[in-house]
């Protein structure tokens, strides 16, 4: 007890208004704000926010977008609680509490001219799409991309029209699938882990980013390995409840890892060994 | 090591003095159970106790539910961190209790530090006391938990007719020169003070570990696939009492409350337990620690493994708490640890 104590309390949050709100599916809502302040929020692709509507509570919520000029962030949020069911009543020009950005990033700048392999299984995408948004914007300074995007059935894909958009880009490869096809659906049918036979990698230069539901990690590192990619080239972000943010409430605990601290985004070499990681 | 004495004729003086002048918060008897409280007569302060039901950091620094912030949500919303930070006495502390205020203070300020527990903390004078009685349960010694260095102000010794009083601070060293009516002890006194902590840990040390504490850490390294996490967690109720009693869990939940008006609101802090069912459970459903004996066998890990790697030392003082309020009685780490040990031989 002989180092000074901070007067700052690191549960307050700042104030962010919304600017934007976008239907994605039925569950899943697009909140583009900024900070009252004028500040930018100042994160890395990859790294959350505790988001808060006052009176209801907090949550940890991905930051979908990449760093932008504009200051403007996007958080992309699926109705599944209390708090995401408020912020779901929200409308433009409400204002939320945000603390943050918290935690760990993907590699931007380890994968530099390296050959990229995104996997993202249903709202897996949406923290992963602050790293698609960013590698896009940073195209040359990359190998080669893929993005394998799998969802449940076709209602549930998010983010349709960038979808389409990364389909017809030449100087990336994206390929997609859904468990459950509809009668309109004339794509790949099948689990994630089957477009992979439809790809090519050198696994010497390959990294590969894996964000989904907690089962599709076991199976996709397999493919990931089968392919030959080391578990140093390995990311992937794991999801665990959170109260704090900080390290201290004890809720995102895997073994000894705080995943609000050392996580989301592990390098799978750090974890294989964990074992309440995967 | 600056020792002190002060004759018992003298004591009720000393905390009638600390009563008129601060907020004195000390250990009272109910029903012959012991638990802190605001003192408000010296009769009221008792220093002759085996082990409070709640822990004393528990009581005051990180207490079951606090207030982290104030806001209103009208007409524009606003929100004020509330930092506690008004000075108060703590009287009659045990070393085993103080070893845990330590490595909570160090928890506390590890990282990003938190200032709602570190100026409550800073704010308490603590008067720490050794223990004349041993619980039941209470394995302390073996903990090495009988004696600290550090984390109080002052500490009580009762060698019979007055207490030799450690002192550990500055602000300790005031006090008792304002208030004590003390005197430097003397040599005989030491040597008493001594022998009667050494009688009350030798007395601790009925019961205890077969096996030296540091062997812990690696012990339960090896011990993730034993049966025996499967076989205590069936009898396990998920009460979380076991965490509520001990001084070194710290989980917690954050929760927002609501006033009527809808307008007026607190975002709370309060306790929260790694072996209740929804501790790791997210909003879509998925619960990462399922299983009784997962969430069982996570409170050692965390006690014996995980907090080492933090603090270097267990995080575990032999209070016995757990074991005392255990219900289905499989809480204690004796047993455990030394079950575990026993395995493996």
């Amino acid at each position: 007890m002989n180092q000074p104590v901070p007067e700052i309390s690191p549960y307050l949050p700042q104030w962010a208004e919304i600017s934007r709100i976008e239907d994605l599916t039925a569950s899943e809502k697009l909140f583009e704000m900024h900070l009252v302040s004028g500040e930018p929020l100042g994160h890395k692709p990859g790294q959350f926010v505790e988001l808060s509507v006052m009176g209801i509570g907090e949550a940890p919520i991905s930051v979908s977008s990449p760093p932008r000029e504009n200051d403007s962030f996007e958080l992309a949020i699926r109705k599944v609680g209390n708090l995401t069911g408020a912020v779901h009543s929200l409308k433009t020009g409400d204002t939320v509490g945000i603390r943050g950005p918290f935690g760990t990033h993907f590699p931007t700048e380890e994968t530099k001219a390296k050959d990229l392999l995104v996997v993202a299984g249903g709202i897996g995408l949406i923290p992963l799409r602050s790293f698609i948004h960013f590698v896009l914007e940073h195209r040359d300074e990359y190998g080669d991309v893929t993005i394998l995007f799998g969802a449940r059935n076709p209602s549930e894909q998010l983010f349709l029209d960038e979808l389409k958009q990364w389909g017809m880009r030449k100087d990336i490869r994206y390929l997609e699938t859904v468990d459950v096809p509809d009668p309109s659906w004339k794509g790949n049918v099948g689990v994630i882990t089957t477009l992979f036979p439809k790809i090519h990698v050198d696994p010497s230069k390959t990294y590969c980013i894996v964000v989904g539901p907690p089962v599709m990690y076991r199976f996709v590192i397999l493919e990931a390995k089968a392919k030959g990619i080391p578990d140093t080239q390995i990311f992937l972000s794991l999801e665990r409840r959170m109260k704090c943010g900080v390290g201290k409430c004890g809720h995102c605990q895997i073994n000894h890892v705080y995943v609000c601290q050392d996580g989301p985004v592990f390098r799978y070499a750090d974890i294989f060994d964990l074992e309440e990681a995967l | 090591m600056e020792l002190q004495v002060i004759e018992k004729s003298d004591h009720e003086r000393f905390v009638q003095s600390l009563i008129d002048n601060y907020r004195v918060e000390g250990v009272k008897r109910k029903d012959g159970a012991f638990f802190y409280g605001p003192i408000k007569s010296p009769e009221e302060l008792c220093l002759d106790f085996d082990c409070t039901n709640i822990p004393p950091n528990k009581a005051y620094f990180l207490p079951p539910e606090e207030t982290l912030l104030r806001f209103t949500t009208a007409p524009s919303l606003e929100a004020t961190p509330v930092i506690e930070s008004n000075p108060y006495i703590i009287f009659g502390v045990h070393p085993y209790d103080l070893k845990a205020i330590n490595q909570m203070d160090q928890v506390f300020a590890t990282g990003v530090p938190d200032p709602h527990y570190l100026k409550r903390r800073e704010a308490a004078l603590i008067i720490g006391v050794d223990p004349t009685r041993v619980r039941t349960r209470s394995f302390w010694a073996d903990m090495e938990a009988d004696a600290v260095s550090k984390g109080f102000d002052l500490m009580f010794t009762d060698i019979g007719e007055k207490f030799v009083v450690e002192v550990g601070t500055e602000k300790g060293r005031d006090l008792l020169s304002q208030y004590g009516n003390a005197r430097s002890a003397t040599k005989d006194e030491a040597r008493e003070r001594v022998n009667i902590r050494s009688q009350i840990a030798h007395l601790c040390r009925q019961r205890g570990l077969t096996f030296p504490k540091r062997e812990i850490p690696k012990l339960l390294e090896r011990s993730t696939e034993t049966l025996l996490w499967e076989e205590r967690a069936s009898k396990c109720l998920s009460c979380g009492t076991c965490n509520l009693a001990c001084p070194t869990c710290y989980c917690f939940d954050v929760q927002d409350d609501m006033e009527l008006d809808l307008i007026h609101g607190k975002r709370i802090r309060r306790w929260d337990g790694c072996v209740l069912q929804d501790f790791a459970k997210v909003a879509t459903g998925e619960n990462f620690r399922e299983t009784k004996a997962s969430r069982y066998r996570h409170r050692f890990y965390r006690k014996g493994l995980y907090l080492f790697r933090v603090l270097n030392d267990v995080a575990c003082v032999g209070c016995g708490r757990c074991a005392t309020s255990c219900l289905a009685d499989i809480a204690d780490p004796v047993d455990v640890f030394n079950r575990l040990k026993e395995e493996e031989q």
